[in-house]
């Protein structure tokens, strides 16, 4: 297998973006990819592009072509393929332009991630989102996505003795570290009480503990390390790609508080980058809900299982600790366009990597890790990144 | 859930029956029915053993749902658990007849056949099981 590297990064703002359609977004996270990476559309083997449900949120289905296509490319006819995998779409399509690349077949590869989810209503976009759960014996008795975390928490409290309030500091730290970000959708910081107190969703978890309904697209370029160095300074090695499934629902797994497909996504990323937990400087892990963010931790093999909460409370993971975890704001400041966070993830690696995240950059940053999670745990993908 | 009608009549066995399947390799039990035994694998292919589950069992975890989809909003606030079965399969159903504070993970449950949802006014009905709290014999 070849060495692969990020050449170039592109990133729309995340959010509620009324006047931006679906193309628009795509187009605008792509370019800036291309345009980053200095490279032409001649010099593209290949695009990938992650979406969960653009069938449903903007009934549009076929879009690797139609990406291609608004990108300008059609005239060149580019390989074009559109990846699925719920919420970790995005990394997946990260893995598959590796692949191609890995392999030996393609140099050049670009990979998006977009999803536009507020062209639809609020309990519909909910219910497109259920759709990463088991339909036919989770949704069907009522249970919703928020509801399915809320259940991994309620255990974990029991278990761990994990409180709500530790789950609110996740919630304030991802705040805090958007504020910094100018692509989060929520730059404002938040308060502990204003998390404690918001509006019940699914108990244990208020409004403040769940990620957003987002529109956004984010875009990379993939480039043969030996040939990186033509196109940029500091080109980024993906050293570690790992992936794996699980039951589509929670009440099929081993462990309601584990997250199986983290653990075996990590164990195959840290094999192949031949480092471990304790090498990572930061990570964008997979925070759609505050639980998910402990979870995380714990099942990368970052803390303890168990000792998340108390993690998250000692304040290990904020910008300033020891290990910070999502200093681009996560899933729950930075926004949620399902299909793009994958992607988005990688883009922050590579800003880190390369010492451009401005106001929100990581001191000595070596190795950064992003953690991408479809439905409930049923797919999971980890990559570990490292400057060439 | 506007689900096509032969999508849920397939399920009617399971739904409001608990019927679900053993493997005759192993022993284990599966709800819903597999086609083979993720443990046994091919040796349980033709050795699934259709069987009636007996309904009762204890919530692993739970949810107070405040924010429910389109089909459940009249619901609100309503409990979600995770129940291990008596045979063994974890299931997801919602907990009823008692207040939602009384839900803890522990109880003792047992299941009750139920309307789940409906397509609309006047679409199809669809009912299945739900779990309240197992009467002390």
């Amino acid at each position: 297998m070849r060495d692969v590297a990020v050449i170039g990064v592109g990133l729309t703002k995340f959010g509620e973006l009324w006047d931006k359609s679906f193309r628009q977004l795509i187009a605008e996270a792509g370019s800036q990819a291309i345009l980053d990476a200095k490279i032409e559309g001649k010099d593209i083997n290949a695009l990938y592009i992650g979406s969960m449900s653009s069938g449903r949120f903007v009934e549009q289905e076929h879009i690797g072509a139609l990406v291609a296509e608004v990108s300008g490319f059609s005239h060149l006819h580019i390989p074009a393929t559109r990846v699925e995998g719920a919420c970790a779409s995005g990394a997946l399509a990260v893995r598959e332009g590796y692949f191609s690349i890995a392999s030996g077949l393609n140099d050049i590869v670009v990979v998006g991630g977009i999803e536009k989810m507020n062209d639809v209503g609020g309990s519909q976009a909910t219910a497109i989102l259920a759709t990463a759960a088991d339909q036919e014996w989770e949704a069907f008795f009522g249970a919703t996505f928020p509801g399915i975390y809320a259940m991994i928490a309620t255990r974990h409290m029991h278990e761990y003795g994990t409180t709500k309030e530790q789950l609110a500091h996740v919630a304030v730290k991802n705040h805090a570290n958007g504020a910094l970000n100018p692509y989060a959708q929520y730059q404002k910081p938040i308060t502990l009480d204003t998390v404690m107190k918001s509006t019940m969703v699914a108990s244990p978890l208020g409004l403040m503990d769940c990620s957003p309904v987002s529109d956004g697209a984010a875009s990379i370029v993939l480039c043969a390390a030996d040939k990186a160095k033509n196109y940029t300074d500091k080109p980024i090695k993906i050293i570690g790609s790992g992936q794996a499934s699980d039951t589509l629902a929670l009440h099929g797994r081993r462990d309601i508080c584990t997250l199986d497909s983290t653990v075996h996504a990590a164990q195959q990323a840290y094999k192949q980058a031949q480092i471990g937990p304790k090498d990572i400087s930061f990570a964008e892990v997979h925070d759609c809900f505050t639980i998910a963010e402990i979870c995380a931790i714990e099942d990368l093999g970052f803390v303890e299982k168990g000792k998340g909460g108390s993690a998250i409370e000692q304040k290990i993971t904020t910008l300033d600790g020891t290990l910070p975890v999502n200093t681009s704001g996560g899933l729950k400041a930075k926004g949620h366009p399902v299909g793009a966070t994958g992607v988005a993830q990688i883009v922050e690696l590579t800003m880190q990597l390369r010492n451009e995240a401005g106001k929100r950059q990581v001191k000595d940053a070596r190795y950064g890790l992003a953690h991408n999670v479809g439905g409930s745990g049923a797919t999971c993908v980890v990559h570990i990144m490292e400057a060439m | 859930m506007k689900e096509g009608v032969a999508r849920f009549w397939r399920q009617i066995p399971q739904r409001y029956n608990f019927l679900g399947n053993q493997c005759q390799s192993c022993q284990k039990v599966f709800f819903p029915p597999r086609e083979s035994c993720p443990h046994c694998r091919r040796k349980s292919i033709g050795k699934m053993k259709e069987l009636k589950l007996s309904g009762r069992g204890e919530v692993v975890t739970y949810t107070i749902i405040h924010v429910g989809p389109e089909e459940f909003e009249d619901q609100v606030p309503y409990p979600v658990a995770i129940i291990k079965l008596e045979e063994g399969p974890q299931i997801t159903a919602q907990i009823v007849d008692c207040p939602v504070e009384d839900v803890k993970i522990g109880m003792k449950v047992q299941s009750t056949f139920r309307k789940i949802q409906q397509d609309g006014h006047t679409g199809a009905i669809y009912y299945g099981y739900k779990f309240k709290k197992l009467r002390q014999e």
